[in-house]
Protein backbone atom coordinates (compact mmCIF):
# COMPACT_ATOMS: atom_id res chain seq x y z
CA UNK A 1 0.00 0.00 0.00
CA UNK A 2 1.35 3.43 -0.90
CA UNK A 3 0.85 6.79 0.74
CA UNK A 4 -1.26 7.81 -2.24
CA UNK A 5 -3.62 4.83 -1.73
CA UNK A 6 -4.12 5.78 1.90
CA UNK A 7 -4.61 9.47 1.12
CA UNK A 8 -7.49 8.66 -1.20
CA UNK A 9 -9.06 5.87 0.88
CA UNK A 10 -8.91 7.80 4.17
CA UNK A 11 -9.45 11.24 2.68
CA UNK A 12 -6.24 12.54 4.20
CA UNK A 13 -5.21 16.14 3.72
CA UNK A 14 -1.83 16.66 2.00
CA UNK A 15 0.17 19.53 3.51
CA UNK A 16 3.20 18.93 1.27
CA UNK A 17 1.74 19.02 -2.26
CA UNK A 18 5.17 19.07 -3.89
CA UNK A 19 6.17 15.63 -2.60
CA UNK A 20 5.50 12.31 -4.34
CA UNK A 21 3.13 9.91 -2.58
CA UNK A 22 4.31 6.73 -4.25
CA UNK A 23 6.39 5.46 -1.35
CA UNK A 24 5.17 2.27 0.32
CA UNK A 25 3.72 2.22 3.83
CA UNK A 26 5.16 -0.75 5.71
CA UNK A 27 3.48 -0.27 9.08
CA UNK A 28 2.23 2.30 11.53
CA UNK A 29 3.01 3.95 14.84
CA UNK A 30 1.10 6.46 16.97
CA UNK A 31 2.74 8.66 19.58
CA UNK A 32 3.16 12.24 20.72
CA UNK A 33 6.38 11.96 22.72
CA UNK A 34 9.14 12.27 20.17
CA UNK A 35 11.58 10.41 22.39
CA UNK A 36 9.16 7.45 22.31
CA UNK A 37 8.87 7.58 18.52
CA UNK A 38 12.65 7.70 18.24
CA UNK A 39 12.72 4.57 20.38
CA UNK A 40 9.91 2.61 18.71
CA UNK A 41 9.19 3.90 15.21
CA UNK A 42 10.34 1.67 12.36
CA UNK A 43 11.41 2.33 8.80
CA UNK A 44 8.42 2.80 6.50
CA UNK A 45 5.94 3.49 9.33
CA UNK A 46 3.09 5.91 8.92
CA UNK A 47 3.35 8.08 12.06
CA UNK A 48 0.18 9.42 13.70
CA UNK A 49 0.74 12.35 16.08
CA UNK A 50 -0.62 15.64 17.38
CA UNK A 51 2.85 17.21 17.67
CA UNK A 52 3.33 19.95 15.07
CA UNK A 53 6.77 21.18 16.16
CA UNK A 54 9.51 21.21 13.47
CA UNK A 55 11.34 18.45 15.38
CA UNK A 56 8.80 15.93 14.00
CA UNK A 57 10.51 16.22 10.61
CA UNK A 58 13.90 15.39 12.08
CA UNK A 59 12.45 12.35 13.82
CA UNK A 60 10.83 11.15 10.58
CA UNK A 61 14.16 11.52 8.76
CA UNK A 62 16.08 9.78 11.54
CA UNK A 63 13.72 6.79 11.59
CA UNK A 64 13.06 6.78 7.82
CA UNK A 65 9.30 6.95 8.41
CA UNK A 66 6.98 6.90 5.39
CA UNK A 67 5.09 10.04 6.39
CA UNK A 68 3.69 12.07 9.27
CA UNK A 69 -0.08 12.25 9.78
CA UNK A 70 -1.28 15.07 12.00
CA UNK A 71 -4.52 13.96 13.65
CA UNK A 72 -7.44 15.79 15.29
CA UNK A 73 -7.35 18.35 12.47
CA UNK A 74 -4.06 19.79 13.68
CA UNK A 75 -2.18 21.99 11.21
CA UNK A 76 1.61 22.03 10.98
CA UNK A 77 3.66 25.04 12.06
CA UNK A 78 5.02 27.00 9.08
CA UNK A 79 8.60 26.05 9.92
CA UNK A 80 7.59 22.39 10.10
CA UNK A 81 6.32 22.55 6.52
CA UNK A 82 9.47 24.31 5.31
CA UNK A 83 11.64 21.60 6.85
CA UNK A 84 9.36 18.84 5.55
CA UNK A 85 9.69 20.18 2.01
CA UNK A 86 13.46 20.47 2.39
CA UNK A 87 13.83 16.96 3.84
CA UNK A 88 11.18 15.46 1.53
CA UNK A 89 9.01 14.15 4.38
CA UNK A 90 5.32 14.03 3.40
CA UNK A 91 3.04 15.65 6.00
CA UNK A 92 -0.60 14.57 5.89
CA UNK A 93 -3.60 15.42 8.02
CA UNK A 94 -6.79 13.86 9.29
CA UNK A 95 -9.75 15.19 11.23
CA UNK A 96 -9.89 11.84 13.06
CA UNK A 97 -8.22 11.09 16.39
CA UNK A 98 -5.18 8.82 16.59
CA UNK A 99 -7.41 6.07 17.99
CA UNK A 100 -9.94 6.26 15.17
CA UNK A 101 -7.41 6.59 12.39
CA UNK A 102 -5.21 3.78 13.73
CA UNK A 103 -8.30 1.55 13.87
CA UNK A 104 -9.15 2.21 10.25
CA UNK A 105 -5.55 1.72 9.13
CA UNK A 106 -5.40 -1.57 10.98
CA UNK A 107 -8.56 -2.70 9.23
CA UNK A 108 -6.89 -1.92 5.92
CA UNK A 109 -3.90 -4.07 6.73
CA UNK A 110 -1.47 -1.42 8.03
CA UNK A 111 -0.14 -2.99 11.23
CA UNK A 112 2.16 -2.03 14.08
CA UNK A 113 5.13 -4.14 15.09
CA UNK B 1 33.88 43.00 43.68
CA UNK B 2 34.55 39.93 45.75
CA UNK B 3 32.93 36.81 44.39
CA UNK B 4 31.55 34.10 46.62
CA UNK B 5 29.84 30.75 46.46
CA UNK B 6 26.04 31.00 46.43
CA UNK B 7 24.04 27.80 46.88
CA UNK B 8 20.79 27.88 44.93
CA UNK B 9 17.66 25.79 44.48
CA UNK B 10 15.74 27.64 41.79
CA UNK B 11 12.86 25.23 41.20
CA UNK B 12 10.48 25.09 44.17
CA UNK B 13 6.68 24.77 44.12
CA UNK B 14 4.28 26.11 46.73
CA UNK B 15 0.78 25.11 47.82
CA UNK B 16 -0.53 26.95 44.74
CA UNK B 17 0.67 24.20 42.43
CA UNK B 18 -1.99 21.48 42.26
CA UNK B 19 0.70 18.88 42.91
CA UNK B 20 2.42 20.93 45.63
CA UNK B 21 1.61 19.95 49.19
CA UNK B 22 -0.46 22.30 51.30
CA UNK B 23 2.50 22.27 53.67
CA UNK B 24 4.47 24.28 51.07
CA UNK B 25 3.51 27.59 52.65
CA UNK B 26 5.76 30.66 52.46
CA UNK B 27 7.03 30.29 56.02
CA UNK B 28 7.67 26.58 55.61
CA UNK B 29 9.54 27.11 52.34
CA UNK B 30 11.75 29.79 53.90
CA UNK B 31 12.40 27.81 57.05
CA UNK B 32 13.29 24.66 55.16
CA UNK B 33 15.46 26.51 52.63
CA UNK B 34 17.47 28.11 55.44
CA UNK B 35 17.81 24.79 57.24
CA UNK B 36 19.14 23.29 54.01
CA UNK B 37 21.84 25.97 53.85
CA UNK B 38 20.51 27.68 50.75
CA UNK B 39 21.37 31.28 49.88
CA UNK B 40 18.99 31.67 46.94
CA UNK B 41 15.68 30.06 45.96
CA UNK B 42 13.06 30.64 43.28
CA UNK B 43 9.32 30.10 43.58
CA UNK B 44 8.16 28.32 40.44
CA UNK B 45 4.55 27.19 40.42
CA UNK B 46 2.83 25.75 37.36
CA UNK B 47 1.74 28.57 35.04
CA UNK B 48 1.48 31.09 37.87
CA UNK B 49 3.68 33.51 39.79
CA UNK B 50 1.02 34.48 42.34
CA UNK B 51 2.59 33.03 45.49
CA UNK B 52 6.11 34.29 44.77
CA UNK B 53 5.74 37.67 46.46
CA UNK B 54 4.45 36.07 49.66
CA UNK B 55 7.51 33.82 49.89
CA UNK B 56 9.81 36.78 49.23
CA UNK B 57 8.08 38.73 51.98
CA UNK B 58 8.32 35.80 54.38
CA UNK B 59 12.07 35.69 53.72
CA UNK B 60 12.69 39.36 54.48
CA UNK B 61 15.37 39.80 57.11
CA UNK B 62 16.36 36.11 57.08
CA UNK B 63 19.28 36.43 54.65
CA UNK B 64 17.58 34.12 52.14
CA UNK B 65 17.16 35.66 48.68
CA UNK B 66 14.00 34.76 46.75
CA UNK B 67 13.41 35.11 43.02
CA UNK B 68 9.91 35.12 41.55
CA UNK B 69 9.51 32.48 38.90
CA UNK B 70 7.22 30.14 37.04
CA UNK B 71 7.17 26.71 35.45
CA UNK B 72 5.40 27.24 32.12
CA UNK B 73 3.73 24.29 30.38
CA UNK B 74 4.09 24.81 26.63
CA UNK B 75 1.70 23.58 23.94
CA UNK B 76 4.04 20.60 23.38
CA UNK B 77 3.76 19.86 27.12
CA UNK B 78 7.35 20.86 27.75
CA UNK B 79 8.10 22.51 31.10
CA UNK B 80 10.16 25.70 30.89
CA UNK B 81 11.37 27.52 34.00
CA UNK B 82 11.16 31.33 33.95
CA UNK B 83 13.17 33.21 36.60
CA UNK B 84 12.81 36.94 37.23
CA UNK B 85 14.57 39.63 39.23
CA UNK B 86 13.49 40.01 42.84
CA UNK B 87 11.06 42.88 43.25
CA UNK B 88 10.44 43.27 39.52
CA UNK B 89 6.90 43.78 38.28
CA UNK B 90 5.86 40.42 36.88
CA UNK B 91 2.21 41.41 36.53
CA UNK B 92 2.44 42.01 32.76
CA UNK B 93 4.15 38.64 32.31
CA UNK B 94 1.45 36.88 34.35
CA UNK B 95 -1.24 38.65 32.31
CA UNK B 96 0.26 37.16 29.13
CA UNK B 97 0.22 33.70 30.70
CA UNK B 98 -3.39 34.15 31.86
CA UNK B 99 -4.51 35.15 28.37
CA UNK B 100 -2.89 32.02 26.93
CA UNK B 101 -3.93 29.45 29.52
CA UNK B 102 -7.14 27.73 28.33
CA UNK B 103 -9.89 28.37 30.84
CA UNK B 104 -10.44 24.78 31.89
CA UNK B 105 -12.16 24.87 35.27
CA UNK B 106 -10.42 22.66 37.78
CA UNK B 107 -12.46 20.00 39.56
CA UNK B 108 -13.48 21.12 43.02
CA UNK B 109 -11.07 18.79 44.80
CA UNK B 110 -8.21 20.18 42.72
CA UNK B 111 -9.21 23.81 43.17
CA UNK B 112 -8.76 23.24 46.87
CA UNK B 113 -5.21 22.18 46.03
CA UNK B 114 -4.47 25.52 44.33
CA UNK B 115 -4.08 27.76 47.33
CA UNK B 116 -3.09 31.44 47.17
CA UNK B 117 -1.54 32.59 50.45
CA UNK B 118 0.07 35.61 52.08
CA UNK B 119 3.44 35.88 53.79
CA UNK B 120 1.90 34.82 57.11
CA UNK B 121 0.59 31.59 55.57
CA UNK B 122 -3.03 32.79 55.62
CA UNK B 123 -5.14 31.53 52.74
CA UNK B 124 -6.27 34.48 50.63
CA UNK B 125 -7.89 32.58 47.77
CA UNK B 126 -7.93 29.67 45.36
CA UNK B 127 -7.09 29.59 41.68
CA UNK B 128 -10.14 28.14 39.88
CA UNK B 129 -8.34 27.28 36.63
CA UNK B 130 -6.61 24.02 35.89
CA UNK B 131 -3.06 25.30 36.40
CA UNK B 132 -1.37 22.13 35.28
CA UNK B 133 -2.75 22.39 31.73
CA UNK B 134 -0.78 23.47 28.70
CA UNK B 135 -0.60 27.11 27.67
CA UNK B 136 -0.96 28.00 24.00
CA UNK B 137 2.72 29.00 23.81
CA UNK B 138 5.14 26.86 21.85
CA UNK B 139 8.55 26.31 23.51
CA UNK B 140 10.02 28.97 21.25
CA UNK B 141 7.27 31.44 22.19
CA UNK B 142 7.59 30.66 25.90
CA UNK B 143 11.35 31.26 25.89
CA UNK B 144 10.89 34.50 23.94
CA UNK B 145 8.13 35.65 26.31
CA UNK B 146 10.29 35.03 29.39
CA UNK B 147 13.20 36.87 27.77
CA UNK B 148 10.98 39.78 26.73
CA UNK B 149 10.08 40.26 30.38
CA UNK B 150 13.71 40.23 31.47
CA UNK B 151 13.79 36.65 32.72
CA UNK B 152 16.00 33.61 32.34
CA UNK B 153 14.59 30.56 30.53
CA UNK B 154 15.68 27.08 31.59
CA UNK B 155 14.44 23.76 30.17
CA UNK B 156 13.19 21.71 33.15
CA UNK B 157 14.24 18.21 34.22
CA UNK B 158 15.55 17.19 30.81
CA UNK B 159 16.56 13.84 32.29
CA UNK B 160 12.91 12.91 32.90
CA UNK B 161 10.63 10.93 30.62
CA UNK B 162 7.70 13.28 30.92
CA UNK B 163 7.16 17.00 30.39
CA UNK B 164 10.76 17.54 29.35
CA UNK B 165 12.14 19.11 26.20
CA UNK B 166 13.84 15.82 25.39
CA UNK B 167 10.87 13.54 26.09
CA UNK B 168 8.39 15.70 24.16
CA UNK B 169 10.54 16.86 21.26
CA UNK B 170 13.23 14.18 21.09
CA UNK B 171 16.13 16.62 21.25
CA UNK B 172 16.77 20.29 21.96
CA UNK B 173 15.55 22.29 18.95
CA UNK B 174 18.26 24.49 17.46
CA UNK B 175 17.94 28.23 17.93
CA UNK B 176 15.80 28.02 21.06
CA UNK B 177 17.96 30.47 22.99
CA UNK B 178 17.79 28.77 26.39
CA UNK B 179 19.90 30.11 29.25
CA UNK B 180 20.45 26.65 30.77
CA UNK B 181 19.08 23.13 31.04
CA UNK B 182 18.05 21.60 34.35
CA UNK B 183 18.37 18.04 35.55
CA UNK B 184 16.26 16.61 38.35
CA UNK B 185 17.48 15.05 41.60
CA UNK B 186 17.06 11.68 39.87
CA UNK B 187 20.37 12.30 38.15
CA UNK B 188 23.42 12.68 40.35
CA UNK B 189 25.75 15.57 39.65
CA UNK B 190 28.18 13.12 38.02
CA UNK B 191 25.46 11.58 35.85
CA UNK B 192 24.27 15.02 34.80
CA UNK B 193 27.78 15.99 33.79
CA UNK B 194 28.35 12.77 31.84
CA UNK B 195 25.02 12.87 30.01
CA UNK B 196 24.48 16.56 29.45
CA UNK B 197 27.98 18.03 29.70
CA UNK B 198 28.27 17.79 25.91
CA UNK B 199 25.56 20.47 25.71
CA UNK B 200 28.24 22.99 26.66
CA UNK B 201 28.34 25.94 26.39
CA UNK B 202 24.72 25.60 27.51
CA UNK B 203 24.97 25.54 31.31
CA UNK B 204 23.64 22.49 33.17
CA UNK B 205 22.01 23.15 36.54
CA UNK B 206 20.42 20.78 39.03
CA UNK B 207 17.47 21.82 41.20
CA UNK B 208 15.03 19.97 43.47
CA UNK B 209 11.64 20.64 41.80
CA UNK B 210 10.41 20.38 45.40
CA UNK B 211 6.70 19.73 45.95
CA UNK B 212 7.11 18.87 49.65
CA UNK B 213 9.11 20.73 52.30
CA UNK B 214 11.58 17.90 52.82
CA UNK B 215 12.50 17.98 49.13
CA UNK B 216 13.78 21.57 49.24
CA UNK B 217 17.52 21.62 48.72
CA UNK B 218 17.77 17.93 47.74
CA UNK B 219 19.35 19.12 44.49
CA UNK B 220 21.21 22.42 44.32
CA UNK B 221 23.63 24.30 42.11
CA UNK B 222 26.45 26.50 43.37
CA UNK B 223 27.23 29.74 41.57
CA UNK B 224 30.36 31.88 41.93
CA UNK B 225 28.79 35.34 42.01
CA UNK B 226 28.98 38.71 43.76
CA UNK B 227 25.52 38.44 45.27
CA UNK B 228 22.44 36.18 45.16
CA UNK B 229 20.36 37.83 42.43
CA UNK B 230 19.10 37.24 38.91
CA UNK B 231 21.65 39.48 37.14
CA UNK B 232 24.49 37.61 38.81
CA UNK B 233 22.99 34.20 38.00
CA UNK B 234 22.64 35.35 34.38
CA UNK B 235 26.36 36.19 34.28
CA UNK B 236 27.24 32.86 35.88
CA UNK B 237 25.16 30.84 33.39
CA UNK B 238 26.89 32.67 30.55
CA UNK B 239 30.30 32.34 32.22
CA UNK B 240 30.93 36.08 32.02
CA UNK B 241 32.74 38.64 34.21
CA UNK B 242 34.40 35.91 36.26
CA UNK B 243 31.04 34.52 37.36
CA UNK B 244 30.42 30.86 36.72
CA UNK B 245 28.53 27.74 37.63
CA UNK B 246 30.62 25.91 40.21
CA UNK B 247 28.61 22.78 39.70
CA UNK B 248 25.57 20.90 40.82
Amino acid sequence: MTLGDLVSRLDLRVFTPGLALDRPVLGGYAGDLLSDVIGHGRKGDLWLTIQIHPNVVAVAVLKELAAIVLVNGREPAAETLEQAAREKVPVLGSALSSFELAGRLHGMGVKGS
Amino acid sequence: MALRRVRADLHIHTCLSPCGELAMSPRAVVERARAAGLDLVAVTDHNTTRNAAAVAEAAEGTGLAVLPGIEVTTSEEVHILGLFEAGSDIGPFQAEIDRNLPDVPAKRKFIEDQVVVDAEDYVTGFDPRCLFGATLFTVHEAVALIHRHGGLAIACHIDRESFSLVSQLGFIPPGLGLDAVEVSPRSSAAEAEARFGPFAPLAVVRFSDAHRPEEIGTATTDFLVASPGLAEVRLALAGRAGRRVLGP
